[in-house]
């Protein structure tokens, strides 16, 4: 029977698992958006499994709202990324330097 | 006793498709290992009988944002070997965050046990109940001020994306249509009055 700890673990693994690829592919911006979906659907695992073993839906109508802004968030970065890519013909963050003070 | 089975098998795939996400040196390859992510995701959800979610993850994730993610992938032309350089770099801080965010969470849930018993399974479930229609009964009721505003979200997002990649060339040549609907008779043809000239 699966319990509500083997789901916790598992989004707690894939939840490190995310930040530790932020920490190693802080170049490419494209990974980095990449890490922060893997973030999200951690974040939604421990919500499908806390609504499903407390008997409540309200968590699984907030997964349905997170996915959304996920949505707009990945739509919106991925077109800043293009017209990064457009205008710098490179995505490197150590190269996004303009707005220092 | 099968569902635990079809957990772990779909765990440990999910596990080894995150890892090929973060240390993959081919962005083509890490969307693709997310979209296995999804797909085990989904399939883990549909154990714990969460099908709505698991289809619309499968839907919305592996078909619109993922597609989304390897059209700019392979639009973009990058400079791996430059993305890559210094990979190891930090590496070790990552995995020590990692270990302590695992540690973190062990800790919270060993020590205060949620208030819940996390060993137990999940209730039952009775033969006829329909996961979409209750989350469809709840979404259009106590939720449906909230969900409308979801939608603006992506009004917004949408208007945003593509204001966004929108291009202006200079010499692009377009037609001007609120001086082509303004246009008169008068500025298009001019009748001229003059007299028939005669043959020598």
């Amino acid at each position: 029977m699966i319990t509500l700890a083997h789901l916790l673990t598992l989004s707690a693994v894939l939840f490190a698992l995310a930040v530790a690829g932020i920490f190693l592919n802080r170049k490419n911006v494209l990974l980095l958006l990449m890490c922060i979906e893997l973030l999200l659907l951690a974040a939604n695992f421990n919500f499908v499994a806390f609504s499903r073993y407390l008997g409540q839906l309200d968590g699984q109508i907030f997964v349905f709202f997170v996915l959304t802004v996920a949505a707009a968030e990945s739509a919106i970065g991925l077109a800043i990324l293009v017209v990064l890519f457009r205008e710098r013909r490179s995505i490197n963050v150590e190269e996004l330097n303009q707005l220092q003070g | 006793m099968l569902p635990l089975i079809l957990f772990y098998l779909f765990a440990t795939i999910l596990v080894i498709a995150a890892v090929a996400v973060i240390v993959s040196r081919n962005p083509v390859y890490a969307a693709l290992s997310l979209v296995l992510c999804f797909v085990t995701s989904a399939a883990i959800w549909l154990l714990i009988e969460a099908e709505f979610l698991a289809i619309v993850l499968v839907l919305v994730y592996v078909g619109a944002v993922m597609v989304l993610f390897l059209f700019v992938v392979m639009m973009i032309d990058i400079n791996l070997e430059e993305l890559r350089a210094g990979f190891t770099r930090f590496a070790w801080l990552g995995w020590i965050m990692a270990g302590a965010i695992v540690f973190e969470i062990a800790g919270v849930v060993l020590t205060r046990k949620l208030g819940i018993d996390v060993t137990r399974g999940a209730a039952p479930l009775p033969a006829n109940y329909s996961n979409t229609q209750e989350l469809g009964a709840l979404l259009y009721s106590k939720y449906a001020y909230p969900f409308e505003i979801a939608a603006m979200v992506l009004l917004v997002a949408i208007v945003a994306a593509i204001a966004l990649t929108l291009r202006h060339r200079p010499n692009m040549k377009v037609q001007n249509v609120g001086r082509q609907v303004a246009a008169r008779a008068s500025e298009r043809v001019r009748l001229v009055k003059m007299d028939s000239e005669h043959r020598e």
